[in-house]
């Protein structure tokens, strides 16, 4: 299935969860925040969070800044 | 005993230093240890899919290190907000450093949608620290809508100009019942200590350490002159006077 990541298309083997799209990106979960369909994840929902064709979702971590 | 203290969170140093523009982050690293500060300003941004680059956490241990994460680069009061939820999920702290920004030459700060912003995520149980005009009616509004501290600027982010509006700063202080922290501006030492001269509770700052020619020393100087700055606040400085007033006696000279 086709989703939106972080602005840009990408294809994801359905069906899938955020937990596993995480895993698949080799990205720590307890680094990042993810918003899905302009939703706040808390973290503890990443592995209960199905991923659906045409989803848009959001990765951000923390950088340098003032 | 003096203390900083923000939305009951109290604070050794009353420097805020942030984590952009450094050359590297082992000179990032050495400066946040030489400005002894404790609290340290992250941004919010995409994580690089392709892990070209580190992580910034590989180098902030949060542990010894309080993260503020921003809100720059957003325009609006929804992208701010969402920006703020964000970060709250990434650093588990209800913390921000609230911008929204009105202008890109100038970063300086939309107020009217930074006062929207501030509404909602107070509303929302975010300690809303927000980046605003030198402005006291702006600070007072903020206050007004449940800001844990207001963020006047001294100058344009960046600018290294030092405090613009030395009565405005004073002006602040004097009204305000929250923590007033001098947020953007700095240049050098001096004006870091000038802020804390007028009262400011603390100062923030990025572009002046990250920025100087050798970060690390600078980073011990805004050390030095928060910490200076404070000292002669509570010190009570003596009054400005015209004419000269003589140190030594004026009696006993000799040969008169």
């Amino acid at each position: 299935m086709r989703i939106r990541l972080n602005g840009d298309p990408y294809e994801i083997a359905g069906p899938s969860t955020v937990a596993e799209l995480l895993a698949r990106l080799e990205i720590d979960a307890r680094r990042v925040a993810v918003e899905h369909n302009l939703v706040v994840l808390k973290r503890d929902a990443f592995d209960r969070t199905a991923i659906a064709d045409g989803d848009e979702i959001e990765i951000v971590n923390f950088v340098g800044g003032g | 005993m003096d203390t900083f203290t923000i939305a009951g969170k109290t604070f050794a140093s009353r420097l805020i230093v942030g984590t952009g523009k450094y050359a590297s982050p082992a000179v990032m690293v050495r400066a946040h240890e030489a400005s002894g500060a404790d609290m340290i300003t992250v941004a919010v941004r995409r994580v690089n899919l392709d892990r070209t680059t580190e992580s910034l956490l590989d180098y902030i241990d949060p542990s010894r290190y309080f993260l503020l994460p921003n809100t720059a680069g957003c325009y609006t009061a929804d992208e701010a907000i969402r920006t703020a939820r964000l970060g709250r999920e990434v650093g588990l702290s209800n913390w921000v450093k609230l911008e929204v920004i009105g202008d890109e030459k100038t970063l300086f700060p939309d107020n009217e949608a930074l006062l929207d912003a501030t509404r909602v995520l107070v509303k929302e149980g975010f300690v809303v620290l927000p980046y605003t005009n030198d402005d006291p009616i702006a600070c007072r509004k903020l206050e007004d809508a449940g800001a844990a501290a207001v963020m006047p600027l001294g100058a344009p982010i960046g600018s290294g100009l030092g405090i613009q509006n030395v009565n405005n700063i004073r002006i602040i202080r004097e009204f305000a019942r929250v923590p007033v922290i001098v947020d953007a501006g700095v240049g050098t030492a001096s004006d870091a200590s000038l802020a804390m001269e007028l009262g400011a509770d603390g100062v923030l700052m990025n572009t002046a350490i990250a920025g100087a020619q050798d970060p690390v020393a600078m980073a011990e100087a805004m050390k030095l002159a928060v910490r200076a700055g404070r000292l002669a606040y509570l010190a009570g400085r003596i009054p400005r006077k015209m004419y000269a007033n003589a140190s030594s006696p004026v009696e006993g000279l000799v040969g008169r």
